[in-house]
């Protein structure tokens, strides 16, 4: 891999960024070719309509560095008016975090074990419950380069990654041709399995039109196929597939030499939730008794894995964690982002690169409007609006650097496009952290039951 | 008269494209303010393209045009929005301790709003 930046010779402003990292969403593609002319993008080769997008479109925009009350303010000034309202909270909530780096989701943390708050992520709305089956059953789990590279039976779940992640039928799963499936395509079966016969269904071999909230009840047939329980054909009725249909997906599921199941929202967002991400890791995990099967789920977005990842490696538990107590604890459900907003308990807000005022309950919005809010985002967002202090930042990937992981849990390097004028969410969030342990050093406000970063 | 039917929020190409341009552009409101009903249930209730509908249940409501869905992409009895700012009035305070709001495969009822606008 390497990063080239030239100007030509009949184009002394343009520049050319190789090896860019697309951060829109899970598949973090690491192969565009940016045309970058001034401070904008003009071209990204290898980008999908998506990545099109997200690069076209985050241009710098005209906007104060910040708004504190609706009003125009310098960073500095907001930066001080952030640690006033966070400190001062009894229960505050960090919130958001998926769309940002890791070294930025690294600060926001601290700040919150400094002010003894809950941390939770755009995962709780996502795959958390996901997250929590991994706890009950595990996760047997592959990277996208040994998908790429040996799966010849591949199930999407729940998903419509045509329109949600373009580039993963090309790129990662279902097109490319690798080491052990050098004919791409040719070598490999795919299947969907979905209430909605997407555009996904086009470039599957069979598509499973599951009735709406029975995934967890064809999981679990699926999975007594696979230990060669003997099913009543009334499970038609119950699923809306066929006895014959499952027997035959699941011959072909026992001779597959290497099979994935890529698993999407239709499981987390519908009733049963984490049972029915359970189920289907459950059945991989079953289905190692006759050859090699994994589970991973389709993230969303662009650094959503790394969050994941920076909240569990700090405190042990991957979201929805209190850390008022002095020590971490994870309740989902009682620590997490919409419920603590919907029950009106978190009396503070820090939300990074999120916007819950157009997406979450309206019993949550209608708190978290009430409450004081700090938000950082590059573009201006329902929750931007409605924040105490709204800063206006660079956007990663675009204007600045750092690490992101894609949703294979893989770490990736950013290689940023243009300067913004604006600061980065890492040293935003580093100018309220300083603030706030100034003041809490200086003991002119309260700080945490028991500190520590 | 309001017919219940299952609700289905989710991404598009269009939103996610859209979704870049801003939240607060003509495609973007367009994009997640569109229901897709099936074609024998626009046929049955006497819709056409454009026409208003409510769509509410014991949480919230939302007034949007709706669509014919394209080919056999719904089954009768459902239907689906883009995940955005309507589809999340429907959604409930309530995640059953596990953090996840119901936000998938919602009971709603659905009736003309023509009368009414």
């Amino acid at each position: 891999m390497s990063t080239t930046e030239a100007a030509t010779e009949t184009a002394p402003g343009l520049r050319v960024v190789q090896d860019a990292t697309c951060t829109f969403c899970g598949c973090v593609c690491d192969d565009m070719e940016l045309t970058v002319e001034g401070d904008r993008i003009t071209k990204a080769k290898n980008a999908c309509v998506l990545g099109k997008a997200w690069f076209f479109n985050h241009h710098v925009e005209e906007r104060p560095e910040a708004l504190i009350d609706g009003q125009p303010a310098g960073y500095d000034q907001a930066m001080e008016r952030a640690a006033e309202i966070l400190l001062s909270a009894r229960f505050p909530l960090t919130y958001g975090l998926s769309d940002t780096t890791t070294e930025a989701q690294r600060v926001a943390l601290a700040i919150t074990d400094w002010i003894g708050g809950i941390v939770d992520t755009t995962t709780s709305v996502c795959h958390g419950p996901s997250g929590i089956a991994f706890q009950g059953v595990g996760e047997v789990t592959c990277s996208l380069g040994e998908v790429k590279n040996r799966a010849d039976y591949l199930i999407f779940w729940g998903g419509n990654p045509a329109e949600s992640h373009p580039r993963h039928f090309t790129k990662y799963s279902l097109m490319p041709k690798g080491e052990f499936v050098p004919n791409g395509r040719k070598d490999r079966t795919a299947v969907l399995i979905d209430v909605r016969k997407t555009k996904s269904a086009k470039a599957a071999d069979h598509f499973l039109q599951v009735k709406p909230r029975r995934d967890f009840e064809l999981a679990w047939a699926l999975r007594a196929l696979a230990r060669g329980v003997e099913l009543d054909p009334s499970i038609e009725e119950t699923t809306g597939i066929p006895l014959e249909t499952l027997e035959e997906i699941m011959d072909g599921m026992k001779k597959a030499k290497f099979g994935v199941i890529l698993f999407g929202m239709g499981l987390t967002m519908t009733r049963g939730k984490h049972l029915n991400s359970e189920a289907v890791l459950a059945l991989a995990r079953d289905m190692n008794e006759h050859t090699r099967w994994s589970a991973k789920p389709m993230r969303g977005h662009g650094n959503v894995t790394g969050a994941d990842n920076v909240v569990s490696w700090s405190t042990g538990y991957p979201f929805g964690v209190h850390l008022g107590s002095g020590f971490p604890r994870f309740n989902p459900g009682e620590f997490t982002a919409s419920d603590v907003l919907a029950r009106g308990e978190a009396d503070a807000a820090l939300i990074i690169a999120s916007d819950p005022m157009s997406n979450f309950s309206q019993p949550a919005r209608d708190h978290l409007e009430g409450i004081p809010s700090v938000v950082l985002d590059p573009k201006l967002s329902d929750t931007a609006r409605t924040a105490s202090v709204a800063f206006t930042t660079s956007t990663y990937g675009i204007n600045t650097g750092g690490t992101v992981y894609r949703m294979d849990d893989v770490p990736i390097p950013l290689r940023p496009a243009f300067d913004s004028p604006y600061k980065s969410d890492l040293e935003i969030l580093r100018g309220i952290e300083s603030r706030i342990r100034q003041r809490q050093l200086a003991g002119s406000l309260p700080g945490p039951a028991v500190s520590g970063a | 008269m309001a017919e219940p039917f299952i609700l289905i929020p989710g991404r598009t190409s269009q939103q996610g494209t859209t979704l870049n341009e801003g939240k607060y552009t003509e495609g973007y409101r367009v994009e997640i303010s569109t229901l897709q009903v099936a074609p024998e249930d626009m046929q049955r209730l006497e819709l056409e393209d454009g026409d208003l509908v409510r769509v509410y249940n014991d949480v919230g409501e939302f007034t949007v045009p709706c669509i014919t869905a394209r080919g056999d992409e719904l089954p009768p009895g459902m239907l689906f929005i883009s995940y955005g700012d309507n589809s999340s009035r429907l959604m409930g305070g309530d995640t059953q301790g596990c953090g996840m709001p119901d936000s998938k495969g919602l009971d709603v009822f659905l009736e003309t709003a023509k009368a009414s606008e």
